[in-house]
Parts: C-alpha cells; structure tokens; sequence
C-alpha cells in the first residue's frame, strides 16, 4: 500500500540525438524502489492533464516521466501553443520519438527510487508511440490506449510524419496491453482485430480490451469522450497489468 | 475521435495574437478536437508566423455549423467587393 506522497518537477533530460528536452518526473516518496513509467503525451501535447496522469502513476508507487515531445519546436510555448506548431509541421518523426524514450528511460532507471523495470504508456497519438517504443527498446512492459496508425497508414491527406510500423510490431520486446474504445475509427475495431492477431501469432503476450459504448480518449476526464466505467476499468487493468511486469 | 487531417497553406496579412499584432504567414484548418471549445470536435484555425515563436498564433475553435456560416459570409464579402478592390 503505497502512501500517496510523491515530488513532481520540471526537469531537462537528454533526448534523441543528444538534444536537451524538458520532461515531467514525478517520484513517489517513502517507498521500496519501483519500475518507472515514460508516459507520452497525445497531440494536444505536454499539458496539464497529462502531468496530472504523471503524477497519478507516482502517487499509485511507480516512477513517472514525461517528455516534452513538442521541446524542440516550441521550447518556451504554452502546451496548446506548441501543439499547435507540432500538428502544422506534421507531428513527431518516429526516431527522434524513440530516442526522447531512450533518454527517458535512462533518466528513470539513473534514480536511487529505481528498480531497473520500466514501461510506456501512450495515449491517442502517443499510444502508437508506446507501441513503437516497445518494438524498438528493451521495456518490461507497454500500454497502448487508443493509438491509430499502428498497422494502417493515414491517408494521403494527413500530414503525419508517421507511416504503419508493419512488421516491427512482432518485433515487441514486452507484453503489451492494449486499451481501445469500440466505437472509436482511429483506430477502428479492424485494426485493433488485426494488431491483436498479428502479435499472437508471433508469440508475444498480449492482452486488448475494446470497451463498448466509449471511442477515442474514453480515459480524457476533461471531454465529453470521457467514459467513467471504461476508464476505471482500464485503470484497473494497467494496475494489475503493471503490478505484474514491473515488479522484481 | 481524434480524425487528424490538417490543412495547412500560405497566407498573408496580420493577426492579433496574444502579444498583439503581428505578420500571419501560414494557417492551418483542421476539424477535430478542441482545447477551449466545449465540444468535442470543432473546426480549428491556426493563423500562425513560423518564423516567430509558436505563441504567434492566432486561434480559433468554431462549431461546426457556425464554421460553415462563417465560412460562407467570409466568401459573400469578398465576392460583393467593390470593383477593383481585389487584386489576385
């Protein structure tokens, strides 16, 4: 039974190509050592809503980070702001996602509150990024809530810096949990069959949950997506599925 | 759900952001989920100066149906302009 006391703060970590980038680190205080967590936020960037899931990891015992994937276009910018250049300049390129990762994954296991386990956890645009992260870094663990683009490419008309990831996705290096919304269309309940199917028969240990009655960001307290049962239930799964992976 | 698609083209005139006025140079027009509006998917336009940090920008997050409105009385106006006004 963790206390619930953690320290949250800003801090600079070093990123893909030895860039510094701003990150959020939350640590829970008192405890034995625990994995750590990189969260990645979702489009609408490194807000106020994703800190406070930051937070809700180290107030639940493990160690959390989040990188500022928009650090580099809009260092000083307000989250919306930054967002905003980020979208117009087609979104974070896969590798530069990987390393900004990497580096969070060293800045987390460099801790004296480490363990040595760690997991990615993604949410809408960063939850395709958390499954990128698994099939390309050694982690314990991955969560994938709501992430499109995972095995269909966008279409034509969508400046995304980001093509399907194919067959790299039997290249996971963990188990992967993968939360979904039925009614959701990125992606859409063909795509989440397929990822499910592809991984399966590649041997990984995978587990996905499509939630009826709730489509994309079912877990976003502050839009009217939000879905109270889906969401507890997925916390409830991402506890037990992190309890499990990130223990030693 | 999040739909992705942005627009994105080179625009000319000024813009009134935060800081005050300032050149717009691009803008971007997507439809998908806002930060401010209360709903849950809007139409969104960035009227942005890339060359000046991100918080040059202009936005703005319209329901649909007043997007269209908006968009309709923007296209009247500029075709019910006075003669020779218009230098394309």
């Amino acid at each position: 039974m963790t206390s619930g006391d953690l320290k949250a703060e800003t801090v600079i970590i070093e990123g893909h190509g030895g860039d510094p980038v701003e990150a959020y680190v939350a640590i829970p205080q008192g405890g034995p050592p625990s994995g750590g967590v990189v969260v990645i936020h979702h489009m609408p960037g490194y807000d106020a809503a994703t800190k406070e899931i930051t937070r809700k990891f180290a107030a639940n015992g493990y160690l959390a980070l989040m990188p500022n994937l928009y650090f580099r276009e809009a260092p000083d910018a307000s989250p919306d702001d930054a967002a905003a250049t980020a979208r117009a300049n087609g979104g974070v390129p896969d590798e530069r996602l990987v390393g900004d990762v990497a580096g969070a994954m060293a800045h987390l296991t460099g801790l004296p509150e480490s363990n040595g386990k760690l997991a990615t956890i993604g949410y809408c645009s960063g939850g395709r990024q958390s499954l990128l992260a698994a099939c390309t870094l050694d982690l314990d663990a991955a969560v994938d809530c709501y992430g499109a683009f995972a095995l269909t490419a966008p279409p034509d008309e969508f400046p995304l810096k980001i093509t399907p990831l194919g067959d790299r996705v039997t290249h996971l290096s963990c188990p992967l949990l993968g939360l979904f919304g039925a009614d959701d269309q990125y992606p859409g309940p063909e795509e989440v069959a397929d990822l499910e199917r592809i991984l399966v028969a590649a041997g990984k240990e995978v587990e996905v949950h499509s939630y009826e009655g709730a489509g994309h960001a079912f877990f976003n307290t502050d839009r009217q997506s939000f879905r109270p049962e889906a969401a507890a239930d997925g916390w409830e799964r991402i506890w037990a599925f992190f309890g499990t992976h990130l223990s030693t | 759900m999040c739909t992705y698609r942005t627009t994105t083209l080179e625009v000319e005139g000024s813009g009134k952001g935060a800081a005050g006025w300032f050149p717009v140079t691009d803008a971007s027009v997507y439809f998908d989920h806002p930060v401010h509006a209360p709903a849950d998917h809007t139409l969104n336009v960035d009227l942005r100066n890339p060359s000046r940090d991100a918080s040059a920008r202009v936005a703005v997050e319209l329901d649909p149906v007043s997007a269209r409105a908006l968009a309709l009385a923007i296209l009247e106006m500029l075709d019910s302009a006075p003669a020779g006004l218009i230098h394309s």
